[in-house]
C-alpha cells in the first residue's frame, strides 16, 4: 500500500494532454488565415475555464459570467486609453478589477438553489449591461470604446493584422493560466471543491468552510474571466456593450457543456468545437448557421456526449480498420 | 466525571410542530452512550442540533464547557464534534483516499492550501494509519461506490476518524449492512479508542445494548428516561412506548 505513490498518480500529466498543447502552440507556424480564428478560440477557452472552475468543480451554475468577461474588457480597455498602452500591465489590472467584483458579487451566490444563482448571475450582467451602457462617457456607450492603441508585446512584437500576435498572446496567457488551474483543483483547495459540489451538508461536516471556499473560487474564477475580455479588448483594440451581453454569458455556457464539466479540458474542447462548428456553418449558410448549431446542441442532449463519441469512434474503426 | 457534550433546555420548533422539547442532556467523556426512541422520535432533528445543521429555537449547546451553540458545522468539527451519517452520504465517485485525504487535509489545516497538491508526507501518514484501523488498504484507490457495502460504512466511520474526533455521533452505523460484514462493523466501533466519547444513535436493540453504558430514550422530542441498560431494559414506561411496541425493530 502506497498512498504516496496514489497521490502523484492524481496529477500526473498524461500523454494527450502534451500532445493537446504542443497542437496548439504548432499552430503558431500556420500560414496566415486562420490565427484570427485560433485567437478567437483561446479566448473562449480561457472564458469557459473560468466558467468551469465554479461549474465544474464547486457546483455554481451562472447565466451572466459575461459579467466578469465585460468588465475585463472595459477595464483593459479603459486603462489602455488613459493610462498605459502596454498589454501586460492592461491584463494585470483588468484581472484585479474582475475579481473585485467577483468577490463582491461571490456573496449574491454563496445561499439559494441553482435557480436562484441562475437569477442572480443573470441579474448581475444585466446590471452591469445598463451601467455600460448609461456611461458613453467612459464607455462609448452602444458605440463602443473606440480610440485603443495598444502597445507591441513585450516592447518589441506588435499586434498585425493577420492575428499571429494575438493569437500567441492570447494562448500563452491561456496556457499559464490553465497551468495553475490544474495545479489548484489538484491541491487541497481544489478537492475541497470537488467535495462541496457533490455534497455541501457532508463537506461541512467534514471540516471544510463551505462559504470562504465558494467565494475563493468565484473570485478567481472573476479573475480569469476578466482575463478573457483583456485579451478580446486588447486583441481587436476595441470593446463594445457586446461584451456584457446575454448572448455571450449563454455561449460559454454552450461550449462547456459541449466540451463536458469539471476536467478543465472541457472548456477548451468545447471552445474549439464551437468556434470551428460556428466558423463552417456560417460560412456555408450564413443566415441558417444558428440552425445548425441548434440542431447539433439538441442531438448533443438527447445522445449524450459519451455515446456520441463512442459513435464516432466507431464510424471511424470501421473506415479505418 | 467530566462532561464532553451537554445541551441545556434544548429545543426546536418548525412552526406548530415541537421536534425537539427542552432536552437537557450529558454525554459524559469517554462514554459509550446510546440514544433509543421509536420512528419520528426527533433522534435526526436532535443531531441536527448537535452539530448545527439546524439553528436551536432554545437553548444551549456545549462542548467540553464552551457554549458552541451559535457555531457553525465545520467550526464545530474543528473543535472535536464529529458524526457519521446513517444514509450512504459518501462521496460516491472520489476514492476512499481521496475522502480521507480531505478530511485529514481539513484537520491538520492544509484544507485551503491551492498550490501544493493534496498528499505530503503528514497526510500520507495519517491516511495509513486511518486505513489500517479501518481495513481499507486495499481499496483506497477504488471508486467509493464501487465498494462492498460494508466497506462504504467503515469508510463512514474511518472518514470520521480522520476528522480526530473528542466526542463522536454514530448515526446508525451498521444499518442495512449484509450480516456477513456487519461484525467488521461491530469491532471497528468497539476498537474506538477509550478517550474519545460515542454518542449511538441506533433503532437496532442488539447492538445497543452490546455497545452502551448508559442509554438514553427520546420519545416526542423529549427525554423520557435516562440509565443503565438493564435500567432501561427493566422500565415499564420504555417497554410501552418502545421496546413492547417494535420489538427488535
Amino acid at each position: 500500500m502506497s498512498v504516496t505513490a496514489s497521490f502523484s498518480r492524481r496529477a500526473r500529466w498524461r500523454l494527450p494532454e502534451i500532445v493537446f498543447w504542443l497542437l496548439a502552440f504548432a499552430a503558431l507556424l500556420l500560414p496566415p488565415g486562420k490565427h484570427l480564428l485560433l485567437n478567437e478560440i483561446a479566448i473562449l477557452a480561457l472564458f469557459a475555464l473560468s466558467l468551469d472552475l465554479i461549474l465544474g468543480y464547486a457546483g455554481i451554475i451562472s447565466l451572466g459570467h459575461a459579467a466578469f468577461f465585460g468588465t475585463g474588457a472595459y477595464a483593459a480597455g479603459l486603462f489602455c486609453k488613459l493610462v498605459t498602452p502596454d498589454p501586460h500591465t492592461g491584463l494585470a489590472v483588468a484581472i484585479v478589477v474582475a475579481a473585485a467584483l467577483g468577490a463582491a458579487t461571490s456573496l449574491l451566490v454563496l445561499r439559494g438553489s441553482d435557480l436562484t444563482r441562475l437569477m442572480v448571475t443573470l441579474a448581475v450582467a444585466l446590471v452591469l449591461h445598463e451601467v455600460a451602457n448609461a456611461l458613453p462617457l467612459w464607455t462609448g456607450g452602444a458605440d463602443g470604446l473606440q480610440g485603443m492603441t495598444v502597445g507591441p508585446l513585450l516592447g518589441h512584437f506588435d499586434f498585425d493584422l493577420y492575428g499571429r500576435t494575438a493569437y500567441a498572446y492570447s494562448l500563452v496567457t491561456l496556457f499559464v493560466l490553465f497551468l495553475l488551474a490544474r495545479r489548484i483543483v489538484h491541491s487541497p483547495f481544489g478537492l475541497s471543491l470537488m467535495a462541496i459540489r457533490r455534497n455541501p451538508l457532508r463537506a461541512s461536516a467534514l471540516g471544510v468552510p463551505n462559504r470562504s471556499r465558494l467565494i475563493a473560487v468565484y473570485t478567481l474564477s472573476a479573475a480569469y474571466a476578466g482575463a478573457a475580455g483583456a485579451l478580446l479588448a486588447q486583441t481587436t483594440a476595441y470593446v463594445s456593450l457586446e461584451v456584457l451581453d446575454f448572448q455571450r454569458s449563454a455561449d460559454v455556457l454552450l461550449a462547456l457543456i459541449i466540451g463536458g464539466t469539471g476536467w478543465l479540458y472541457g472548456g477548451l474542447a468545447g471552445a474549439i468545437a464551437f468556434k470551428v462548428l460556428q466558423d463552417v456553418l456560417s460560412a456555408s449558410a450564413p443566415q441558417f448557421w444558428m440552425f445548425w448549431m441548434g440542431l447539433f446542441l439538441v442531438v448533443l442532449a438527447l445522445v449524450g456526449r459519451e455515446r456520441l463519441g463512442q459513435g464516432v469512434r466507431g464510424l471511424l474503426a470501421k473506415v479505418m480498420p | 466525571m467530566d462532561v464532553a457534550l451537554e445541551t441545556r433546555n434544548l429545543g426546536k420548533r418548525f412552526g406548530g410542530l415541537v421536534a425537539t422539547n427542552g432536552v437537557s442532556f450529558k454525554l459524559e467523556r469517554g462514554a459509550r452512550h446510546a440514544l433509543i426512541g421509536p420512528n419520528g422520535a426527533g433522534k435526526t432533528t436532535f443531531v441536527n442540533l448537535l452539530t448545527g445543521v439546524l439553528a436551536p429555537s432554545a437553548g444551549r449547546v456545549l462542548l467540553e464547557d464552551e457554549d458552541i451553540t451559535g457555531l457553525r458545522p465545520e467550526t464545530r468539527v474543528r473543535r472535536g464534534l464529529v458524526r457519521t451519517f446513517q444514509i450512504n452520504q459518501l462521496f460516491a465517485d472520489l476514492t476512499p483516499l481521496e475522502t480521507l485525504a480531505l478530511a485529514a487535509g481539513e484537520r491538520l489545516g492544509y484544507g485551503g492550501r491551492w498550490w501544493p497538491p493534496v498528499g505530503g508526507r503528514t497526510v500520507a501518514r495519517e491516511i495509513e494509519h486511518v486505513a489500517t484501523r479501518f481495513g481499507l488498504g486495499d481499496v483506497l484507490d477504488r471508486r467509493t461506490d464501487t465498494l462492498p457495502y460494508g466497506k462504504q460504512r467503515l469508510l463512514e466511520i474511518a472518514v470520521a476518524f480522520a476528522c480526530a474526533p473528542r466526542v463522536l455521533l454514530l448515526d446508525e452505523p451498521a444499518a442495512g449492512v449484509p450480516a456477513a460484514e456487519r461484525q467488521d462493523i461491530l469491532d471497528a466501533i468497539a476498537a474506538l479508542p477509550a478517550d474519545v466519547s460515542v454518542l449511538l444513535i441506533e433503532h437496532d436493540m442488539d447492538l445497543v445494548f452490546s455497545f452502551a453504558q448508559r442509554i438514553s430514550v427520546l420519545v416526542d422530542g423529549a427525554l423520557l428516561v435516562e440509565g443503565t441498560p438493564a435500567e432501561i431494559e427493566a422500565d415499564p414506561r420504555v417497554r410501552a412506548v418502545y421496546l413492547g411496541e417494535a420489538g427488535h425493530g
